[in-house]
């Protein structure tokens, strides 16, 4: 069943598009994959003449609630998980996109955009198991 | 001019997550209930940003260097195995428990109070820790070769 109310077709599509322009920029001028789980690993792991485009790339990111802010209110966020969860949930996603060598940007947008089989399958991999974590969590637990 | 084009693209692209709602953990959850009241919007961020994606990449893929005439840095991996697919699985299964994945997760530290912060200093250790292990493992495969 679709949930009509909270379904936003036309802010997706534009938002995706503005994802999608961001990506596009990053791949002709610094010919990189916009992968923030890649791009924020590799800081972890400092080499020389690495680090500029992974700081300014994450400052820009961080820094856009702030610039979004500037122009219209931020949409609402919220956050049901418990701090205990977070944590769990965190380490997860931290040690599972770098074994993966991505997340829902490296392999979701950008990945299947260079039609990359590799990153089709680890797509379907993270959405998978997103379906059954929140039908566990959701349906099947008491 | 590199860094001046990284913090743009970084830039856009936060809010381009933030304009798609997906800042909302509440929101990437509904796409990921898919028993329950389903929102399909996450599938029209993603179908936007892949059309653009497409055309740019297709573009990209022709090219040796850069616009600004540096060498194209893209991936090179085809094979599928499994690290990539435990890596990925424990990825979803982390976005699932919180509605958080990386890009979200950092847009939101500055305007979502402490429960990014938790998110994110928690997926950081996340990612020292795999640094820890994936050493130790290819010391390991030194030592045994």
């Amino acid at each position: 069943m679709i949930d009509w109310i909270h379904f936003t077709p036309w802010t997706a599509l534009g938002g995706g598009v503005l994802i999608g322009l961001a990506a596009a920029v990053f791949v002709l001028f610094n010919g990189r994959i916009a992968g923030i789980s890649g791009i924020l690993g590799g800081l972890l792991r400092p080499a020389r003449g690495d680090m500029g485009w992974r700081l300014a790339f994450l400052a820009g990111l961080v820094a856009s609630p702030v610039c979004y802010g500037l122009v219209s209110a931020l949409p609402e966020a919220t956050v049901a998980a418990d701090e205990g969860t977070l944590v769990v949930a965190g380490l997860l996603v931290g040690v599972g996109t770098r074994y993966g060598a991505g997340c829902t940007s490296g392999h979701g947008v950008c990945g299947i955009s260079r039609r990359s089989p590799r990153s089709l399958i680890a797509t379907a991999a993270f959405m998978l198991a997103g379906f059954v974590t929140v039908y566990v969590v959701r349906h099947a637990l008491p | 001019m590199h860094i001046v084009t990284a913090l743009m693209a970084g830039l856009v692209f936060g809010i381009g997550l933030i304009v798609s709602g997906m800042t909302n953990p509440a929101k990437v959850l509904g796409f990921l209930d898919l028993a329950g009241r389903w929102d399909p919007s996450l599938a029209f961020v993603m179908g936007g940003a892949i059309l653009v994606g497409l055309v740019a990449f297709g573009y990209a893929r022709k090219r040796e260097r850069t616009l600004f005439g540096a060498a194209m840095r893209l991936p090179t991996a085809t094979h599928v195995d499994r690290r990539l697919v435990m890596g990925s699985l424990a990825f979803g299964a982390g976005w699932g428990l919180a509605g958080y994945c990386p890009g979200p997760a950092l847009a939101s530290l500055v305007s979502g109070g402490v429960k990014p912060a938790i998110f994110t200093l928690a997926m950081l250790v996340g990612m020292v820790l795999y640094d820890i292990l994936d050493r130790v493992s290819a010391a390991g495969a030194r030592s045994q070769a």
